[in-house]
């Protein structure tokens, strides 16, 4: 029993089914659970008031963002060395969704930094370095939306990929260089004696939790419309032929 | 090698030019940025070095798709893919050729336009100096942008869409070096960034290049 298995779609198809629902269902507890125990049965905080309750959408989004773009590399990665067409698939499958949170953190970001910070966009490194993000998901899924032969834009998106994922790096690094940042720091690491406050963090990890399924959930599915759009092809180009 | 640098270099510059163009193109920018935000040479002077630095990256951009798009069209890519020459060396050349034609006339040319934005004239030279090291690794990035989309009929937009981004750190130094230069700060480390980035881009991406380029042909 391999990981490789499941570069065999039927493989795939089989083992999504049965754990879609499964990972749909935690999901969606483990976000009800974090968001209302986060939104009514947490303290305000003594300077931020109610407005320190976006953390649970804000945090878990930021999180999810940088993480679907790093399972996009290592699918690219697998779909390059290997050729498994599930990888390259899942690779598209996450654009839309990672892109979707990166907006998500953007604007739960603005909200809660027009009554903080007094303004709802700084040129702050990690708020920019967000931005450069977004844009190259744009331009990573306009490249797959651009090209027809499915093979070719995947390769293409791959190897875009690879190099985006460094230069999205090198400019997460280079901002620091040119602006000071009115954003905190690492506020939840596992190296730290303390995080944030108890009572905020245990409902935050719920809903980071919440948030992490719903990232598989949506991949898995999302994923396995794509094989099946993959067959749909398949099969009107053979009763075409025939 | 030397034919083929040569070849790129008088069809850049002979047939219809993208070689002038560019250089207009920086030229009518830099003219409409005053009109834009007004005479004052304070603020003028402020903002010459960010201006001159966009400037220079659009003025690159226009010319991407000419770097593969004819070639693809009449078939010499596919003959320069089956070459005895590697396709990483041909996409290197193709870069190179892009930088003697875009680049270098770019940074001869910035200081003049530095002149029109009343840029404080200890900053030139910081000006030239970043746009030499930054400028190459424009024209690689470039290429490996041209050789993504070669095969797309409107690649145009979608070249500017990809590149943009990838832009993005190289002119975060660029303009950050002629600004600390125009202060009279130490610039070394953003000139040194900067160097890096032009040197991986020369060593590494011409094989992200010529990958591209392979799976286009295929």
């Amino acid at each position: 029993m391999s990981l490789w298995e499941y570069a065999n779609p039927t493989r795939f198809m089989q083992t999504s089914g049965k754990v879609l629902p499964v990972v749909s269902v935690l999901s969606l507890a483990c976000l009800l659970i974090g968001l209302v125990w986060g939104f009514f049965f947490t303290p305000d905080d003594y300077r931020q008031g109610s407005t320190v309750k976006i953390i649970y959408l804000h945090v878990p989004s930021a999180l999810m963002a940088i993480n679907a773009w790093l399972m996009m590399l290592v699918t690219s990665l697998i779909w390059l060395v290997r050729r498994h067409h599930v990888s390259a698939l899942a690779a598209k499958a996450a654009a839309p969704i990672g892109i979707t949170m990166t907006l998500i953190a953007l604007i739960t970001g603005a909200i809660w930094g027009q009554p903080m910070w007094g303004t709802y966009w700084a040129w702050d490194p990690r708020l920019t370095s967000f931005l450069i993000l977004f844009l190259f998901y744009l331009g990573y899924m306009a490249l797959w939306a651009a090209i027809e032969n499915p093979d070719t834009a995947a390769d293409l998106t791959s190897v875009l990929c690879l190099v985006g994922s460094v230069f999205a790096l090198l400019s997460r690094y280079a901002v620091n260089f040119w602006n000071q940042g009115l954003h905190q720091g690492a506020s939840l690491s596992l190296d730290k004696e303390e995080n944030v406050a108890d009572v905020f963090y245990l409902p935050l990890l719920v809903c980071i939790a919440g948030f992490v399924l719903l990232f598989v959930a949506l991949v898995l599915l999302r994923t396995s419309t794509e094989i099946r759009s993959r067959r749909t092809n398949a099969l009107i180009s053979r009763e075409r032929l025939s | 090698m030397i034919a083929l640098l040569r070849r790129d270099i008088k069809l850049a510059i002979r047939a219809g030019g993208g070689f002038g163009l560019g250089l207009a193109f920086f030229l009518i920018l830099v003219v409409l940025v005053p009109f834009g935000v007004g005479p004052n040479s304070d603020i003028l002077a402020r903002i010459a070095p960010g201006i001159l630095w966009v400037g220079a990256l659009l003025s690159c951009l226009l010319s991407l798709d000419r770097i593969f798009q004819l070639d693809y069209e009449d078939g010499t890519l596919d003959l320069l893919a089956t070459a005895p020459l590697p396709l990483e060396a041909a996409a290197s050349l193709k870069a190179l050729s892009h930088w003697l034609t875009t680049g270098l006339p770019l940074t001869v040319a910035a200081p003049f336009l530095g002149v029109l934005l009343s840029m404080p004239s200890e900053a030139t030279l910081w000006l030239v100096i970043s746009l030499a090291l930054g400028t190459p690794a424009l024209s690689m990035l470039g290429t490996f942008g041209a050789a993504l989309t070669v095969g797309l009929k409107r690649g145009g937009l979608l070249v500017s869409l990809l590149v943009l981004p990838l832009y993005m750190p190289t002119l975060i130094f660029g303009a950050e070096a002629v600004r600390r230069g125009a202060e009279g700060l130490p610039t070394s480390s953003a000139l040194l960034f900067l160097a890096a980035i032009t040197a991986g881009c020369t060593a590494l991406l011409p094989f992200a290049s010529a990958a591209a380029l392979r799976m286009n042909l295929r």
